[in-house]
């Protein structure tokens, strides 16, 4: 009656204990994974995890990943996230200064690719997607706060 | 013959070089437990993400809609090779065991008609082949890693691998760094990047790797997500890898000038104590010859 979890981010293996179930965010919708589950692969969205440790009307602990993917094997179930935090953590007043602050700075960014060439262009798309990235990471855990209060 | 004071000056000088030199070796141990620590952390992932691609490459690298990143452009013209060095030296052989293989591959790609292109990662790369290689280095980046290598880095450095690529500049990627193995060795290697080399199964479970799975969504969207995460993950360990060797060629470097120090003090002591001895001696006769005179 239980499966292996396993939460890993590219920095370390944050959980690995053995539950009763767990509920992944898949891109097609969240999925449950019990005990004998079939093989399966899933890339997740943004969004919580939610680990029953006991039994299966307990929810024992939730966590935040954003993206990545999930492996269902024969007993086993490891989800490899891009970056996972406690949902405490989250605090929506800063995650929306941050929110605005990034989107602040997009627009003239493009801008700057647009004009430049060469070599500094190509930093400059890193610096673009970087901010990209932390844009769609913020709204993601802009979302998950308002998931949780509600 | 010196004067003693040359002597004692020597000395001196010696001794505050032994201790910036001891001083380096203990700061680049604790550097290296800690770079070990991160290495390790980080290898869960790269391991659970290599058992994933198996068991999806495998099936996908025959079929006619696989992903460049997985089967390559279809041709070898241009080598992209990414040198992974230090920013700093004062690390025994560390950076020039790379640039060495770094110079042995392009010494071996240009006859053959192939075009390089370089990538340094590291102060130490950068001045290393600009001499010899200038026209070669398409970008240098500096200051990876600092302070630690985070994921967020390598992450970036991907991107932008990934932009040149889809650009078509280049059609194989290969990334030069040394594998840590212990405080003494470092492994020179070169890990291609693009195309995926899927490591031959060898580590995958039978019974993981042979299951029929499901995909949600498709095997080629699935992929084409994972495989610049990959190609990420795999620039994350390399650099972890160099960080943790460099620090471990630092410390085994700082330990052999801190004995050799030691070594050459213990010498100019002994040279310290005979002319002294000399000096002393001279002038004892000089004063009882003086004497014998009267």
């Amino acid at each position: 009656m239980a499966v292996g979890f396993e939460l890993v981010t590219p920095e370390r293996l944050l959980v690995s204990k053995v539950v009763v179930m767990v509920v992944v965010p898949g891109t097609e919708g969240n999925f449950g994974v019990l005990e004998g589950h079939a093989p399966f692969i899933s890339t997740i969205r943004p969004g919580m995890i939610d680990i029953y440790g006991e039994n299966q009307s307990e929810l024992s602990e939730r966590i935040f990943v954003i993206g990545g993917v999930a492996q269902v094997t024969e007993g086993h179930c490891t989800v490899l996230a891009d970056e996972a935090v406690s949902p405490d953590t989250l605090d929506r007043g800063s995650i929306e200064t941050d929110l605005r602050i990034v989107e602040g700075n997009l627009p003239s960014l493009r801008e700057q690719v647009a004009r430049a060439a060469d070599t500094d262009r190509e930093r400059l798309l890193i610096e673009l997607h970087r901010l990209e990235h932390e844009q769609t990471v913020l709204q993601a855990k802009l979302q998950a706060v308002g998931e949780i209060t509600r | 013959m010196p004067s003693l004071k040359d002597l004692r000056n020597r000395i001196r000088s010696v001794r505050s070089t032994q201790k910036i030199t001891s001083a380096m070796k203990v700061v680049a141990a604790s550097r290296l437990r800690r770079a070990v620590e991160q290495v390790e952390a980080a290898r869960p992932y790269g391991q659970r993400m290599e058992r994933v691609l198996a068991s999806l490459a495998g099936r996908m690298a025959g079929l006619p809609g696989a992903p460049p990143l997985l089967v390559g452009t279809g041709k070898e013209e241009t080598h992209l090779l990414v040198v992974a060095t230090s920013d700093r030296g004062l690390a025994g052989g560390f950076n020039a065991s790379i640039l060495r293989e770094t110079r042995r591959r392009i010494r071996e790609l240009l006859p053959a008609g192939r075009t390089v292109m370089v990538l340094t990662i590291g102060r130490k790369g950068r001045d290393g082949l600009r001499r010899d290689y200038g026209r070669l280095i398409h970008d240098s980046l500096t200051e990876v890693g600092r302070r630690q290598v985070s994921f967020d880095e390598a992450r970036d450095i991907a991107q932008r691998i990934l932009v040149l690529y889809q650009a078509g500049r280049f059609d194989v990627a290969t990334i030069i760094y040394n594998r840590f193995r212990s405080a003494m060795t470092q492994i020179v290697t070169a890990q291609q990047l693009i195309p995926f080399a899927a490591t031959s199964g060898e580590e995958v479970d039978p019974a993981v790797g042979g299951a029929i799975y499901e995909f949600e969504p498709s095997e080629e969207e699935i992929l084409s997500e994972l495989l610049p995460k990959n190609l990420a993950v795999q620039i994350y360990t390399a650099l972890l890898e160099n960080a943790a060797s460099e620090q471990g060629a630092r410390m085994t470097a700082m330990d052999n000038a801190t004995r050799n120090a030691g070594e050459m003090i213990d010498r100019l002591t002994l040279n310290y104590n005979r002319t002294r001895q000399a000096a002393i001696t001279k002038e004892l006769i000089e004063i009882i010859s003086g004497a014998e005179a009267l």
